[in-house]
């Protein structure tokens, strides 16, 4: 579906990116996650058009888009929607003009105008808004209408520019909940750039990791938060404090095994005592996911991860 | 009391003067403002189009529209009056009178109103031509679907602004050959030294400029969502 080789951009001679290559499959949620200024939303802003790369490939829906013309980028972009941090709505116009907006730019009869407003305005629960203006909805509103202008073309990818960084939790999370139905219902591929660590565990399911303009990390959602290297872990913020003395072991306990008494069970097996010195239990993706540090002597290491490789499904490493 | 009867009397005879004069004013006023709108309003979209930040920056063309602009700007209007005399005689076929002081309040006024309805463009929040850029409009549609329905409150005030300043200057070109209101009180007023149409000559013109403000006003609040 997306395609980026060796892609890198220079702005005022300074890397902006530099050399990302990725492949996002059709239907699937993704997330380009980075700091501020790390470069993600360039990136995001590349795979429509909006800024240019300088170097590498980028091909969207099989069509390279450097060597686009005006208009057929813009025909590729009416494949393309896209919803931005500040909602970017027209404050002039109201709901439903909004979101019969690129309809009516690409010259839709009226008929058809009405009748996929209509359906979009049922999917974002707010047939009762429909003749109000920007400046009467809230954040949250302003930001379904401008997720359904972005389905108005029936586009089969949809870019998300920070969509949820100026809302509240709550409203966060009902916005995360419209793009998974968007993304389960009508098969939109969806790539998502944020800086909440949140927004990525809840809805994504690969993850693309920017620092300064370098990927630092790519793959799935439980490999990223749950083995984190050691850039993952400067990046997160979670610098472990571990006792130098005895061994270290880093179990992971992958969602099918998460609620299992583990733990707990191997010291009563094995009649031995031992210290957890860090540890945490996250919610990926819907699914549950753990990883625990235990300290224990150097001597009884062996009899710990020779229980854990026989007797359990944790995966392991030694510190 | 017999003050106040002579105040009557005169201002009664000087109703004719006075309503031809206003007459005059009115044409002058807004039919400049109209078409220093017009010109105005293709220069702002050039100056939209070609700025740096711009649809299509174009430096040249912002750069040579920027300057003249300025320069036009920069003249005293009275100045500009006297200046443009050629130009209003070959475009009119005489430099006096109401019809020719259209052309100086015009040429004077719209460089004036190029930079209001620039600066109601530039009001637009950028990612809302952003995002109709994601959607595939074309940089034609961008200006008349995006960019010129979001600034028509901010034009429109623009326009009052303008009118209010043209109804001002159309008074200064009535002192130099130009009729009107200025005029009057400039001939009667001034050299005949007639405080009484001095008085009516100003208090016609703050009634207008009341009026035209109101209207603008209004205008602004229905249309602006």
């Amino acid at each position: 579906m997306i395609d980026i080789k060796h892609l890198s951009k220079y702005f005022n001679n300074q890397k902006v990116l530099d050399d990302i290559s990725l492949h996002v499959n059709a239907g699937e949620i993704f997330a380009i996650v980075g700091h501020s200024g790390a470069g993600k939303s360039t990136l995001l802003r590349c795979i429509n058009g909006l800024e240019s790369y300088s170097e590498g490939n980028l091909s969207v829906l099989d069509k390279e888009v450097k060597t686009l013309s005006a208009s057929e980028l813009n025909s590729l972009r009416s494949h393309i929607g896209m919803i931005f941090q500040n909602f970017s709505l027209l404050n002039q116009k109201n709901v439903y003009d909004n979101i019969a907006l690129p309809m009516s730019v690409w010259g839709y009869d009226k008929d058809a105008i009405q009748k996929r407003v209509d359906e979009l305005l049922s999917l974002i629960g707010l047939e009762h808004k429909k003749f109000a203006y920007p400046k009467e909805l809230s954040g949250g509103q302003k930001q379904r209408v401008a997720i359904a202008r972005a389905l108005t073309l029936n586009p089969k990818i949809l870019l998300s520019d920070e969509a949820t960084s100026a809302l509240d939790p709550n409203t966060t999370k009902s916005i995360l909940e419209l793009l998974q139905e968007i993304n389960a219902k009508l098969g939109v591929t969806i790539i998502i750039v944020t800086h909440e660590m949140d927004v990525v565990k809840k809805v994504a399911s690969r993850a693309l990791l920017l620092e300064d303009g370098k990927v630092i990390g790519l793959g799935r959602i439980e490999e990223l938060f749950l083995k984190p290297d050691e850039k993952m872990m400067k990046f997160l913020g979670e610098d472990e404090e571990l006792p130098s003395e005895g061994a270290n072991i880093r179990l992971f306990f992958p969602s099918n095994v998460s609620y299992q008494p583990i733990v707990t069970q191997m010291a009563r097996e094995l009649d031995l005592n031992f210290n957890i010195v860090w540890g945490k239990l996250e919610k990926l993706n819907n699914h549950v996911v753990g990883s625990l540090v235990i300290n224990v002597d150097e001597q009884t290491a062996n009899v710990v991860t020779h229980y854990l490789q026989t007797k359990t499904e944790v995966i392991w490493e030694i510190l | 009391m017999e003050a106040l009867v002579t105040f009557f009397e005169k201002s009664l005879a000087m109703k004719s003067v006075l309503m031809d004069a206003l007459l005059e004013t009115l044409t002058m006023s807004l039919v400049s403002t109209f078409l220093a709108t017009l010109i105005g309003f293709v220069l702002a979209i050039i100056l939209i189009t070609t700025d740096k930040n711009g649809i299509a920056p174009n430096a040249y063309t912002y750069k040579f529209l920027d300057v003249t602009i300025n320069m036009l700007r920069s003249f005293p209007f009275i100045i500009l009056i006297i200046v443009l005399f050629p130009v209003t005689k070959f475009l009119v076929g005489k430099h006096t009178g109401t019809f020719a002081m259209i052309v100086p309040l015009t040429i004077g006024t719209a460089p004036f109103i190029a930079r209001m309805i620039e600066g109601a463009f530039k009001e637009v929040d950028s990612s809302v031509v952003e995002a109709a850029k994601s959607f595939g409009t074309s940089k034609f549609q961008i200006i008349f679907r995006v960019l010129l329905p979001e600034a028509y409150p901010s034009i429109i005030s623009a326009i009052t602004l303008s009118l209010i300043i043209i109804v001002g200057f159309s008074a200064m070109a009535g002192t130099v050959g130009g009729g009107g209101l200025g005029a009057v009180a400039m001939n009667y007023g001034y050299y005949r030294f007639d405080g009484i149409y001095i008085f009516w000559t100003v208090f016609i013109l703050i009634v207008l400029v009341q009026i035209f403000q109101s209207i603008g006003d209004f205008l602004y609040k229905i249309i602006k969502h």
